[in-house]
């Protein structure tokens, strides 16, 4: 008979009957790491480059006065830098709608009919593109939308060359290829991100309960019925989640616009050139801030239209 | 009378698979009706050919004499409450409730009434504001029972209505149901694998096996009539006794409460049964004694007995009533 085997535990084990009597240190342990590197690595430089949208740069010595100041941001009420925030934010409204438009019969044929190998096929149609660089993919693309490229030689080939002719020549665009106009900066943005429209919508719509779909039919709603009042709102939360990963990916890119387009600036080409080439990081920030306000206002929008409400 | 539902050869099946095999039924207007079976049995599917939820392979269903196969259900009369409710987790109560209605094109002021209406008749009145997550399971359950109420259907579908409530609440709602069916005439058809409840619910039974109905009728002439073997003990438990045991030329059923012991010098009373038997297992069940004797013949007979003290053990004599034992005819 021993009773001793209690004090011959090794530090090993004495450790986890520790962990196991309090959970919360255990927990602890687990969280501090994600937790600091979340804090101070990602906000805090997050905070750290925003701080700078409140200083100035002296434009003769070319630094940085750091002196807290509202001027700066005043500076993206100028009308160049509007414009660039206009055309962002249009942009970046197109390509979330067309992707919505585009995604959402995709996803809701996969999530409701499509089963076993063809939801397989779906995944597999929309991951695809996001395996090769996207680089490639955008320097593909300026071959495909090029004067002698595929879309114009398919255009031709089918008889609708004018169209596309007519299409140029509008005083809307007023380009020589697709490669080099607005259209085709949009077209490339909502190919680049549509996959992150489809992935949460095809995933909330995956999620409505097929009970309550027959629920709402067995309660006398035909199927037109059901999806205005039980489908739309219960997967909405999706296509929100989707659009916000397309409008702020739009706002956010200065790649695409750069190689594909009529080589205005959008946000990110003006933060890319603020922060580099011009030197002014302040001015940088100032563009840096503009899409996390608008972020925020647009999901003050969405909650207060009920967006959220099937959460 | 023109029944409410009819099945005439229906047949559903999917793949190979025989879910609903050559099934005709009449359910009569105003009764309370159990399809009762084990899972996997065609009792669910049977209810979701009733919804419209499934159209069958083949054969005729009729609703109120009204060809029914092809309809889909939001042209059908009747209303479904789901086994885990469904309710609409983005709807108030009252909306959920008035949610019928709403898709019909009732004026919102009069569906809003209707709907109050239905929550009282389920004791949930003042509870219209609330959300279904904010409710228990046996009020989700009154909310389902109202939202499908509030439109008066011809036929109210329930589905396990009381599968996921505990015991206390689900005797509490089985007086319920059969009060709100008594009080509003309407034919209720509900699914259950509870044997208990379909005896105690329904005013007709039919008990399902592997996609055909193996018997309808009331609770007691289900419960002491079996036809079968699978009836015999899916409903109650009963011994089953070979012909050679009885001189009968099918197998006979036996329930065990109709099994008696013999005191010590006790003769059987005329027109009982007697046979000498050895005492196997006895169980306490509280309330009453298990004991499972096995007969010299090799057969094993058990017997319940309201006694819970002072079992003998070793040898007994075992009586029965000779009108207690039922011949499954056909089953040889």
């Amino acid at each position: 008979m021993t009773v001793s085997t209690v004090t011959q535990d090794g530090l090993l084990r004495r450790l986890s009957d520790l962990l196991f009597r309090r959970p919360y240190l255990l927990l602890g342990l687990l969280l501090a790491p994600p937790l600091l590197w979340l804090l101070v690595v990602y906000l805090g430089s997050l905070f750290a480059l925003l701080a700078h949208a409140l200083f100035s740069i002296d434009e003769f010595a070319g630094i940085i006065v750091y002196e807290p100041t509202l001027a700066t941001l005043k500076q993206l009420f100028d009308p160049a830098n509007f414009d660039v925030i206009r055309r962002s934010v249009l942009m970046a409204l197109g390509v979330t709608i067309a992707s919505a438009v585009i995604a959402y019969p995709f996803c809701y044929f996969a999530a409701r009919y499509a089963k076993g190998k063809w939801k397989a096929v779906f995944y597999l149609l929309v991951m695809l593109p996001l395996w090769s660089s996207y680089l490639v993919k955008v320097y593909a693309w300026k071959l495909v939308l090029a004067q002698e490229g595929i879309v114009s030689w398919t255009a031709n080939a089918v008889g609708l060359g004018w169209l596309l002719q007519a299409l140029l020549a509008s005083p809307l665009v007023e380009a020589t290829s697709l490669s080099v106009s607005w259209v085709g900066t949009f077209i490339v943005f909502v190919y680049i991100w549509l996959p992150y429209m489809i992935l949460p919508t095809q995933a909330s719509l995956e999620r409505v309960p097929s009970n309550l779909i027959e629920a709402s039919g067995d309660l006398g709603a035909t199927p037109r019925q059901t999806f205005r009042q039980v489908i739309w709102p219960l997967a909405l939360p999706g296509l929100i989640a989707g659009s916000i990963f397309t409008f702020s990916l739009t706002l956010g890119d200065y790649i695409i616009p750069s190689v594909i387009g009529n080589s205005t600036y959008y946000i990110g080409n003006a933060v890319y050139v603020q922060q580099g080439p011009a030197g002014n990081l302040p001015m940088a920030a100032a563009f840096a801030v503009v899409p996390i306000v608008i972020m925020f206002i647009y999901l003050a929008i969405a909650k207060r239209l009920g967006a959220f409400d099937a959460l | 009378m023109t029944p409410a539902v009819r099945f005439k050869n229906v047949n559903r099946h999917f793949g190979t698979i025989r879910a609903v095999d050559n099934l005709s039924l009449d359910i009569v207007e105003g009764e309370f009706f159990a399809l009762l079976g084990p899972s996997g049995s065609g009792k669910t599917t049977c209810l979701r050919l009733i919804a419209g939820f499934e159209q069958p392979t083949s054969g005729e269903i009729e609703i109120f004499g009204e060809h029914a196969e092809h309809l889909p259900p939001y042209k059908r009369n009747v209303n479904t409450v789901f086994q885990d409710y469904a309710l609409f987790p983005h709807m108030t109560i009252l909306q959920n409730v008035a949610y019928g209605l709403m898709v019909k094109g009732v004026a919102l002021a009069e569906r809003n009434r209707r709907a109050e209406e239905a929550l009282s008749l389920v004791a949930l009145k003042g509870y219209g504001e609330r959300r279904p997550g904010q409710l228990s399971g046996g009020q989700r359950q009154r909310v389902a029972l109202a939202r499908a109420l509030v439109n008066q259907p011809k036929v109210l579908l329930l589905d396990e209505p009381l599968g996921a409530l505990d015991l206390k609440l689900r005797e509490q709602m089985q007086d319920e149901l059969k009060d709100l069916q008594r009080e509003l005439g309407i034919t209720f058809v509900f699914v259950t694998h509870d044997q208990g409840e379909a005896l105690s619910m329904a005013d007709r039974i039919a008990i399902f096996n592997e996609g055909k109905i193996v018997q309808v009728g009331t609770p007691a002439s289900v419960y002491n009539f079996p036809k079968t073997r699978f009836v015999a003990n899916f409903v109650g438990s009963s011994n089953l006794l070979p012909p050679t045991f009885t001189g009968q030329p099918f197998w006979s059923s036996l329930r065990p409460e109709k099994v008696r012991m013999l005191g010590k010098g006790e003769k059987p009373a005329a027109g009982e049964d007697m046979r000498e038997a050895t005492v196997k297992h006895v169980h306490f069940q509280g309330a009453a004694s298990r004991i499972q004797t096995l007969a010299d013949d090799g057969t094993v007979i058990v017997l319940t007995t309201p006694e819970t003290a002072n079992i003998p053990s070793g040898r007994l004599r075992i009586a029965w009533e000779r009108s207690s034992v039922n011949v499954l005819e056909g089953e040889v």
